[in-house]
């Protein structure tokens, strides 16, 4: 006989992979669109050490010519993406789950000790209920990306109806700026992710997709692996 | 954790319940690839495949709820005008044109045109407006654009009833390229036929004599150029609409 030991609800790993997908088109429908403007770069005065994107990038993943494609892709599975993110939220608020991942009082000096040993600095992790400390700044990170994603894709969707939304994030091509670095931010979360998850290993990836940990008689009941 | 998170199971159960779950896994996976080429294989609509064609068309329902005449385009100042206007596209404009012969030709209903000349336009009250001209591509520019109030020349010419009908079409001398608009958008104060660009006549390039600025829509459908003026109760033919762009483009 063994046990197993709940961990991610049905509804959790239903708005975890059914955005998978979804993020998925939106990016690379944003990447059609943000070919035919692509003017963002990492440097200074003259010099770029980065362009947004390398024209290597672009034949590569045959982006250039497909503005109109890319438009109607984004402008039709943003609904999808809008309605799964805040179905989600309010999953969050009214099963209580956001105390597992909302950060705590202590949340910011648990996570420098969570990096630190992720970084083979620090011996020990800090006593953590289902998320580590790092992992309720990430997560509640990228919910709150996900939103300012929305209010900066309006903002440039909308800028004249929604005026006073594009003039709060400070214009029009502010706000484009801003919904293509929210893109990297979210890329590089995304890579993190993956990479974490590489880590923790086969158990974790499968309690995600099976809803459930199974835990041996020899480990004590409070025992929960490092997740990501 | 909580007690009642803990259950109990056989080794077999378990297994069991992990590869029913790896199954469900697996069938979404299936089915995401199959909806995302499924939908790549349904017949284009105007360049767009039907579906998400149907989707621009809800988008414009939803978003077209949202206009008011009351929502402005920013307005900026003189000083924020750019020096250098960008040119983006010439279709329309490649024909040999006789500018001193240009008339504009209002058509009223079908077989009643009105021809009127650009003084006769500018006669009328004037408007000015400072705004950012956004292109669809992704650029923007603040530009100074002057001419007549789209609302006023209706009200001028008595048109009412047309500008009743739901949309607008208009076309290039050469008629290579037309777009159409809705009326509530035409309508809207800040929409001009405009004559002039940073305070000059309006150079060739930029739509010499008489062109469209509309700072509701992209740049795509500020026609540069104006040939005809016609009403149509039907959506009138749209150039990048034909090439699978959205008719809408409402900003």
């Amino acid at each position: 006989m063994k046990r197993i030991i709940k961990k991610h609800s049905l509804a959790t790993r239903w708005f975890h992979w059914v955005n998978f997908p979804l993020i998925g088109i939106m990016i690379w429908s944003g990447l059609l669109i943000y070919w035919a403007n692509d003017v963002y770069r990492i440097g200074w005065g003259d010099r770029t050490i980065l362009k947004f994107f390398p024209d290597s990038f672009n034949k590569a993943l045959n982006i250039p010519f497909r503005l109109a494609e890319g438009m109607n892709l984004h402008f039709v599975f943003m609904w999808l993406f809008i309605i799964n993110g805040i179905l989600y939220v309010l999953y969050l608020l009214f099963s209580k789950e956001w105390k597992m991942i909302f950060p705590n009082r202590k949340a910011l000096k648990e996570a420098w000790q969570v990096l630190l040993h992720d970084l083979h600095i620090r011996k020990g992790l800090p006593p953590q209920k289902k998320y580590n400390a790092a992992q309720r700044i990430a997560y509640t990170g990228v919910i709150i990306m996900g939103f300012f994603m929305l209010l900066t894709g309006l903002a440039i969707y909308k800028p004249t109806q929604l005026y006073w939304l594009c003039a709060i994030l400070g214009g029009y091509e502010w706000a484009r700026a801003e919904h293509f670095i929210l893109t990297i931010l979210f890329v590089l979360f995304f890579i993190v992710h993956v990479i974490q998850v590489i880590i923790a290993g086969w158990k974790n990836f499968r309690s995600m997709v099976t809803g459930f940990d199974v835990i041996s008689h020899e480990q004590p009941k409070e025992h929960t692996e490092t997740i990501s | 954790m909580q007690m009642e998170n803990i259950k109990i199971y056989t080794g077999k159960q378990i297994r069991n319940k992990t590869l029913f779950a790896f199954f469900i896994f697996f069938l979404f996976i299936a089915g995401c690839i199959y909806t995302w080429t499924w939908l790549h294989r349904q017949p284009k609509e105007q360049g767009v495949h039907k579906p998400l064609r149907k989707g621009l068309y809800m988008n414009e329902n939803v978003f077209s709820r949202l206009f008011s005449y009351n929502n402005l385009a920013r307005s900026y100042a003189k000083e924020d005008v750019v020096s250098k206007v960008r040119v983006n596209g010439n279709a329309g404009l490649q024909t040999p044109f006789n500018a001193a012969a240009w008339k504009l030709h209002l058509v009223r209903k079908p077989g009643d045109t009105l021809l009127i000349g650009i003084d006769e336009i500018r006669s009328l009250p004037k408007t000015e407006i400072i705004f950012d001209f956004k292109c669809i591509e992704g650029w923007s520019q603040v530009t100074h654009w002057g001419g007549v109030r789209f609302s006023d020349f209706i009200k001028k010419y008595n048109l009412d009833t047309q500008a009743g009908l739901g949309y607008t079409g208009l076309e290039t001398p050469d008629k290579k390229y037309y777009v159409g608009i809705d009326n509530e958008s035409m309508m809207h104060p800040q929409t001009l036929l405009c004559y002039e660009m940073n305070g000059k006549t309006l150079p060739m390039d930029n739509g010499f004599p008489l062109r469209l600025i509309i700072p509701v829509k992209y740049g795509v459908k500020h026609l540069k150029r104006i040939g005809t003026i016609f009403f149509s109760s039907e959506r009138p033919r749209d150039y990048w609409y034909e090439q699978g762009y959205d008719y809408y483009c409402g900003l």
